[in-house]
């Protein structure tokens, strides 16, 4: 036996990396990820995401669709946030054919872009939470989405899919009480968000798992085309509702939280903060539209539907709602690029069109989409278990990345 | 003879400022919207992103996306586009470059690391190779998956399907079998610039 083990320190020195999968069926992978890992004992080597499992072909779709057609598959892209893509083609559709928004449709975007930045951050805080073992946070955390979404239901008639902005404003008019029911939420959340934080900000298991892992670099989140908060962690002052202001953003009174080191629980206080910031412009929100009567779609417009009453009368309102609703308007021809700051960073549409009812193309630039090519880059050295604590932090939706 | 001098833009003041530093590389510059396109050279997109990239007036350090599109009637039928956001100047630009199916472009990587996977992405829907890129697989398709979907001549449909057969207890594919065509309706008005002549028009004028 021990001429045998002479001859294995030779073997012993070659590298033994070994390969796992994680997911595509993982808790911790949100959605349908693929992730092979190589690993030399339990320390990462190489990380190889594969993605595509819920590749949808929304981009061909599209082609194949009028705008008007084309609007809800913005909904079920990153469907944790629905409105704030229909927010980017809406503007992308409206730079294009130079169509000025409604005030009070304006004031109503904002609220519920705002609306979906707290529900987006509020599942990513608390399910990432989950990935590192906390179970009680996102019991907290969804009770709060669902009364958000009940707000959406409210408005749009649908929890999840709302297709409520329209080029030109939204599609109806919130009622009065619905916005003070908004207000009121407004006021009560940031007591439920203390109890959430009460559980994870000083907890001193969720900041071994988060403190130090994953540091981004200012360098990192330029060479990687990093956006929202992956850079906002990193202590630069990025936000396209400062720095590219639209709607009505420049009139808001807010503040744009930024992280010191760029690791993971700076993400996670950074995302906090931002949920109060976007109470407080959510509150602004409300007291605007008290004093801000008015359409909330422009008038006699090409873009928009006849009211009901006129096309009981009008024969032009009738010919006009049946050719908005089968030919469509048309746009263009040109290219355009429409950019919003959504809760995972910036959501671009890129929009060329040949001046027919249908885009030419439509490239839809998700912000996670980058965020995830850099996880071989960020988890390369930590440990196994890392992992799916900085996948929680890059804040992935796989509707958005796969498209 | 006073002359009035509209002063430039800052979007015509970018455009004037990279194609009179790269007259080699940029064919033609677009504004339109206010936003910055440059149409470049193919096999000069390299030196031209390093430039936009390090040029102290332009810095933009962040690749926001690249893509392809298709424009089957051209003899150089694809576009890649390429975005650029510089967080410093709070500028945006787009660069366009012209490529067909054989002409590989290079690949921006050694520039922007976070090319990979859009290169990866353009390969995998329109067929556009990229010069370079260490590792061009497909990314968004199936494995193993034939064709390229986003190319306008590919069907909508697609070719293949896949169901689970219980007989074999796998996954097959099959090819597409719909029960009813894609109903694919052409609602751009007639009247809108008709200039036909339709069956009996010619009896109006007697």
């Amino acid at each position: 036996m021990a001429d045998d083990a002479t001859n294995l320190p030779a073997l012993e020195e070659e590298k033994r990396t070994f390969t796992i999968n994680f997911g595509p069926q993982h808790p911790a992978a949100h959605g349908v990820l693929r992730l092979v890992l190589e690993l030399d004992g339990e320390v990462v080597e190489r990380v190889d995401p594969h993605i595509g499992l819920l590749h949808r072909g929304t981009e061909k779709l599209i082609e194949y669709k009028t705008y008007l057609q084309a609007l809800p598959y913005f909904d079920r892209l990153d469907y944790v946030a629905p409105m704030n893509q229909e927010h980017a083609f809406c503007l992308a559709i409206e730079k294009m054919l130079g169509i000025e928004v409604p005030r009070r449709a304006s004031i109503i975007r904002v609220l519920f872009s705002e609306i979906g930045r707290v529900l987006s951050h509020i599942l990513n805080v608390t399910t990432q939470a989950l990935d590192v073992g906390a179970l009680t946070p996102p019991v907290w955390g969804f009770e709060e989405r669902e009364k958000l979404m009940i707000f959406y239901e409210r408005a749009s008639g649908s929890r999840l899919h709302a297709n409520y902005f329209r080029p030109g404003g939204v599609h109806q008019d919130l009622t009065p009480q619905l916005i003070a029911d908004i207000a009121r939420w407004a006021e009560e959340f940031p007591k439920a968000l203390d109890d959430i934080e009460t559980l994870l900000t000083g907890n001193r298991i969720f900041k071994q798992r988060n403190v130090d892992i994953g540091v981004v670099s200012v360098e990192d989140a330029y060479a990687y085309g990093f956006t929202g908060v992956m850079v906002r962690g990193s202590g630069m002052a990025w936000d396209l509702r400062r720095s590219q202001p639209y709607e009505i953003y420049d009139e808001l009174k807010f503040k744009i939280p930024v992280g010191k080191n760029g690791d993971c629980y700076d993400r996670y206080l950074c995302r906090c903060d931002e949920m109060r910031e976007s109470v407080e412009i959510i509150k602004q929100c409300c007291a605007l539209l008290a004093t801000t009567p008015g359409p909330v779609l422009p008038e006699r417009s090409k873009v928009v539907p006849p009211r009901r009453a006129e096309m009981k009368n009008s024969m032009e309102a009738l010919i006009h709602h049946f050719k908005l609703y089968t030919e469509g308007f048309h746009v263009g021809p040109g290219e355009v690029y429409a950019c919003v700051e959504a809760p995972k960073g910036e959501f671009g549409v890129y929009l060329v069109a040949d001046g027919t009812n249908r885009p030419y193309r439509v490239k839809i630039k998700a912000p996670g989409f980058p965020h995830l090519q850099a996880m071989d880059h960020l988890c390369k050295g930590h440990m196994l278990a890392d992992v799916s604590a900085i996948l929680g932090s890059l804040d992935i939706v796989f509707g958005e990345i796969d498209r | 003879m006073t002359d009035v001098v509209k002063p430039l833009t800052p979007a015509e003041e970018l455009a004037m400022h990279v194609s009179g530093a790269m007259p080699g590389a940029v064919d033609n510059t677009v504004i339109a919207f206010d936003e910055v396109t440059l149409e470049a050279k193919a096999d000069q997109i390299i030196p031209l992103l390093i430039f936009l990239r390090d040029d102290p007036r332009c810095q933009f350090q962040t690749l926001i996306d690249i893509c392809g599109v298709d424009y089957p009637e051209r003899v150089q039928r694809f576009d890649v586009v390429y975005h650029l956001l510089s967080m410093r100047k709070n500028k945006r630009i787009r660069i366009k470059i012209r490529t067909d199916e054989t002409t590989p472009v290079s690949s921006a990587i050694p520039v922007y690391p976070a090319a990979d996977w859009f290169e990866r992405e353009t390969f995998d829907m329109y067929g556009v190779l990229f010069n370079g890129h260490p590792d061009l697989r497909r990314l968004l398709t199936d494995y193993g998956f034939q064709g390229f979907p986003l190319r306008k001549d590919f069907p909508l449909t697609g070719h293949v399907e896949v169901r689970y057969d219980p007989e074999q207890q796998r996954v097959v594919y099959e090819p597409v079998k719909l029960p009813q065509a894609y109903r694919n309706f052409d609602f751009l008005s007639p009247w809108e610039g008709m200039n036909e002549i339709l069956p009996g028009d010619e009896k109006a004028k007697g």
